[in-house]
């Protein structure tokens, strides 16, 4: 069985962070000098790929938030504010949404000219702690779910101890807050298959994909939300299975499936939110030609992406993206998952499946 | 043939028949018109004996029919000069009659601000003007008089001797009039604000015909200098002047004749002038033949070896004076003043005074608040076509860190012994290059100053500003960072948010 994430010690690990960052403040308040922070920079100059990790990391460069330049105090308050905040909610274990901070800031008579500025505040605090807004309790809104064999054990203040099924509720379990911070019990499970749509999410369930292929299935919601991101890893690292992507024949659909594999450059400061080994099974446009695929032309701005992908770092790893691209360039077609009810319902399940799912 | 008629008409007949000429166009433009001839004389003639004036003014209503137009009782009580019994009918009663012939600066220019608004009560309400003065002896002098129009003479109804037991000296002038106060109000009280700030050692207190008070208080004793009387400078002089003097002289040759007679002719520069115009130093002036005269008149506008005339015969206010009056009336935040030095025009010497202010009571409106003053009497009519209006609006505002939508005011004041107004109203001053040169550099001086001010208190703004931006969040940083870091007590941060003032204590 997979290795135990104890969400307790993860909340002493964060908090201790959080408190660190206010003691060096504090310290330096004392000291009768203004307080700075130092962070890694984020401006694109410093986000460089590491192709050992197979993910964006950040460079040597650093910015400092001075609270000496007038420029600077009000986002260092601000930054302040949101570790004061999000200590709060960790150590209470509440969780909050980013657009709840907004809010909340003006119960501390804070104020945030709009999210965006209040978004940005929470980033710098992922960069400055090296933790991501989930770990201190700052979640999305949630739209991704998951189905299938696997039990887990919530640690939530009121649910700490209790189990449950993930296969309990035919439309799949909502993946919030209670589910990430969860111990992972017991499974049967032998693979994980992400799937772009919840039209298929729904028809995998009803023809039984998670018995027959024995899988996890985890309905992404078009691009992967990151705490969705972090239960795939999680899943694939702990219980130690491999991950299967299904999307859209499109560039986009495609994208949808470097982000897991990936990760993005938005989250370069972050670890973990991305499953290295976590392989795009289609639709291809190999597939399109293969399975004579109903299929639309392709727009300007789908072979315009085309061109940015073929040139991202992320897309030389495997030469499986590069053929791939280059096929859709040469067939300027694209198809979506739906594509094969031609063959009829099950032919998704029955023929396409296993063949993917090697 | 049809027989025309002719006839010679009198001073005041030709005033009567044009009234409009010396500001009598309508009555509301009437009432102001008497108040300010009468107020005007009565400065002058305290300032005459550089005596702080006390002008007191009540108008009183007659009629109690609530038209418009209503006849009332015009009153202006002074403590100037007075007027010696003898000259008080002519002074009065008899238009063109006066003291304001002479070069010297004053304030009315007519010579017939007070005769014409006792002649147009006359004319409208047939009563007779009474005139009470002293000048401060045994007695007191009462008059009631009207103007025979025709042969523009005074009539004197009623004439009482009575004792000063007090020793009061001034001036009390007291008239119907027909008017329309409630339209002429603004004005009039305008009037009176203006001209307390350009005479800010006066007391004027108005009564109106509602009873309601206003009071114009002095802030000071300290008076300019009375304008000393003057020759005529050669530069200023015509044919007419000149033989007037001609007519008049007592000198038995050119040489002394223009020595006496005229303003900066030394013994020298009279011989280089008959020199210049080929004339024996010996003539006798009453000789000289027509041609002769008009020669010389032209030959003394020619001639360039004339000294400027001298600014004695001028009365500026000064810079303090001006400082204290904008200061009285405006109360602004910020005060700048320049004089200029004495220049001429066509040989009349004049100065340039000018004041700019900032905030206090000065409206914010979308354009300067800009007061014009000639001789320290308000202009109060006309102002865009007033010299000092087109120099304003002709500067490049922006370069002095000044726009038109700040509460500014800019106050101008010409003195001259003939002040160049455009147009027999009296109302702005003429664009000439010399009056519109002193204006122009007049106004850059206190450009420059205010430029100087509005840049440092930018710069003081932006400083609290930045101040109060540390001394709102570095308490906020040091709140949360104690709670974060669980500590009790909060950092000191009063030495921090000190240390962030750059240039120390400003203001």
């Amino acid at each position: 069985m997979a290795k135990k994430s104890n969400s307790t010690d993860k909340n002493k690990e964060i908090i201790g962070s959080l408190k660190r960052l206010g003691t060096q403040i504090y310290d330096q308040l004392e000291n009768g000098v203004f307080p700075t922070i130092n962070m890694p920079s984020r401006s694109i100059d410093n986000i460089n790929y590491d192709p050992n990790l197979r993910q964006y990391v950040l460079g040597e460069k650093t910015v400092t938030r001075s609270s000496r330049n007038i420029r600077h105090l009000k986002p260092f308050t601000q930054l302040a504010w949101a570790a004061l905040f999000s200590n709060e909610l960790t150590f209470h274990k509440k969780t909050s949404t980013l657009r709840d901070v907004y809010y909340s800031a003006q119960a501390y008579n804070m104020t945030f000219k709009n999210q965006q500025e209040s978004n940005n505040i929470i980033t710098d605090l992922e960069t400055a702690i090296g933790h991501s807004r989930e770990e201190f309790h700052i979640f999305p809104e949630e739209r991704s779910a998951v189905f299938g064999d696997l039990t887990i054990e919530y640690t939530v203040p009121g649910y700490e101890g209790k189990t449950m099924n993930l296969s309990a509720h035919p439309d799949g379990v909502l993946i919030g807050p209670a589910l990430t911070s969860s111990k992972f019990a017991k499974t049967s499970a032998d693979k994980i298959i992400a799937i772009e749509k919840g039209g298929l999410f729904t028809r995998f369930i009803e023809e039984n994909v998670h018995k027959k292929h024995n899988s996890i299935l985890v309905l992404t919601s078009g691009q992967a939300p990151r705490q969705t991101r972090f239960f795939l890893r999680r899943l694939s690292d702990e219980l130690k299975i491999p991950l299967f992507i299904f999307t859209d024949g499109d560039p986009w659909g495609m994208h949808i499936a470097m982000v897991i594999i990936s990760g993005s450059a938005n989250a370069a400061h972050l670890r973990n939110l991305n499953t290295p080994d976590a392989k795009w099974s289609g639709v291809w446009a190999s597939d399109i030609v293969k399975y004579k695929l109903p299929s639309d032309p392709l727009d300007d701005v789908d072979i315009k992406r085309l061109h940015e992908l073929q040139k991202d770092p992320r897309y030389q790893e495997d030469p499986l993206w590069q053929k791939e691209i280059k096929t859709f360039l040469k067939i300027k077609r694209k198809a979506e998952l739906e594509a094969y009810a031609r063959y009829g319902l099950t032919y998704i399940v029955d023929e396409y499946l296993p063949t993917k799912l090697k | 043939m049809a027989q025309s008629s002719f006839q010679e008409i009198s001073a005041s007949d030709f005033f009567y028949r044009n009234r409009d000429i010396a500001g009598f166009t309508n009555p509301s433009r009437a009432i102001f018109a008497a108040i300010r001839e009468l107020v005007e004389n009565s400065l002058d003639a305290a300032e005459s004996l550089k005596i702080p004036p006390d002008i007191y003014i009540r108008l009183s209503t007659q009629s109690k029919d609530k038209k418009d137009e209503q006849v009332f009782k015009l009153r202006v009580e002074d403590n100037g000069c007075g007027i010696q019994p003898r000259f008080i009918p002519s002074a009065f009663g008899q238009v063109l009659y006066g003291s304001k012939y002479k070069l010297k600066q004053m304030r009315g220019t007519f010579g017939l601000g007070g005769k014409m608004a006792v002649l147009y009560g006359q004319i409208m309400t047939h009563k007779p003007a009474t005139i009470m003065s002293s000048t401060g002896q045994a007695k007191i002098y009462a008059f009631k008089l009207m103007i025979d129009i025709q042969r523009n003479r005074p009539i004197i109804m009623d004439r009482r001797v009575l004792v000063n037991k007090e020793k009061w000296r001034g001036t009390i002038v007291e008239f119907y009039i027909e008017g329309d106060y409630l339209r002429a109000m603004p004005k009039i009280l305008e009037y009176f604000k203006q001209t307390a700030m350009v005479n800010p050692y006066s007391n004027l207190t108005f009564v109106d015909p509602k009873g309601r008070l206003y009071k114009f208080s002095r802030v000071t004793t300290e008076m300019p200098d009375p304008p000393k009387e003057t020759l005529p400078h050669p530069y200023g002089v015509d044919v007419e002047l000149f033989q007037r003097l001609i007519y008049v002289t007592k000198e038995k040759n050119l040489l002394e004749f223009l020595k006496n007679h005229f303003h900066r002719i030394g013994n020298i520069t009279a011989q280089k002038f008959l020199e210049f115009s080929k004339l024996s130093p010996t003539k006798k002036p009453k000789k000289l033949s027509h041609e002769e005269i008009v020669t010389i008149v032209q030959n003394m506008k020619k001639f360039k070896e004339f000294r400027p005339p001298d600014a004695s015969c001028l009365s500026p206010l000064g810079q303090d004076l001006l400082e204290a009056g904008i200061m009285k009336e405006l109360n602004p935040e910020y005060i700048v003043v320049n004089q200029r030095k004495p220049s001429t025009y066509a040989g009349h010497p004049f100065i340039i005074e000018m004041g700019m202010a900032y905030g206090g009571e000065i409206p914010r409106k979308n354009s300067f608040q800009i007061y014009r003053f000639a001789n320290k009497i308000p202009l109060l009519y006309d102002e865009a076509s007033d010299v000092s209006y087109k120099v304003i609006n002709s500067i490049n505002w922006r370069r002095y860190k000044v726009s038109p939508d700040l509460p500014i005011a800019i106050v101008v004041h010409i003195c001259s012994t003939k002040v160049p107004y455009k147009t027999v109203g009296k109302e702005f001053i003429s664009d000439r290059p010399e009056v519109r040169r002193e204006v122009a550099n007049s106004l850059r001086e206190i450009s420059r100053k205010i430029h100087h001010f509005m840049s440092k208190r930018e710069h003081v703004n932006r400083e609290r500003k930045r101040i109060s931006v540390f001394a709102k969040y570095l308490p906020r940083i040091a709140e949360f960072s104690t709670n974060l870091a669980e500590k009790e007590k909060q950092p000191d941060i009063k030495k921090l948010i000190a240390s962030v003032r750059k240039y120390g204590e400003e203001e």
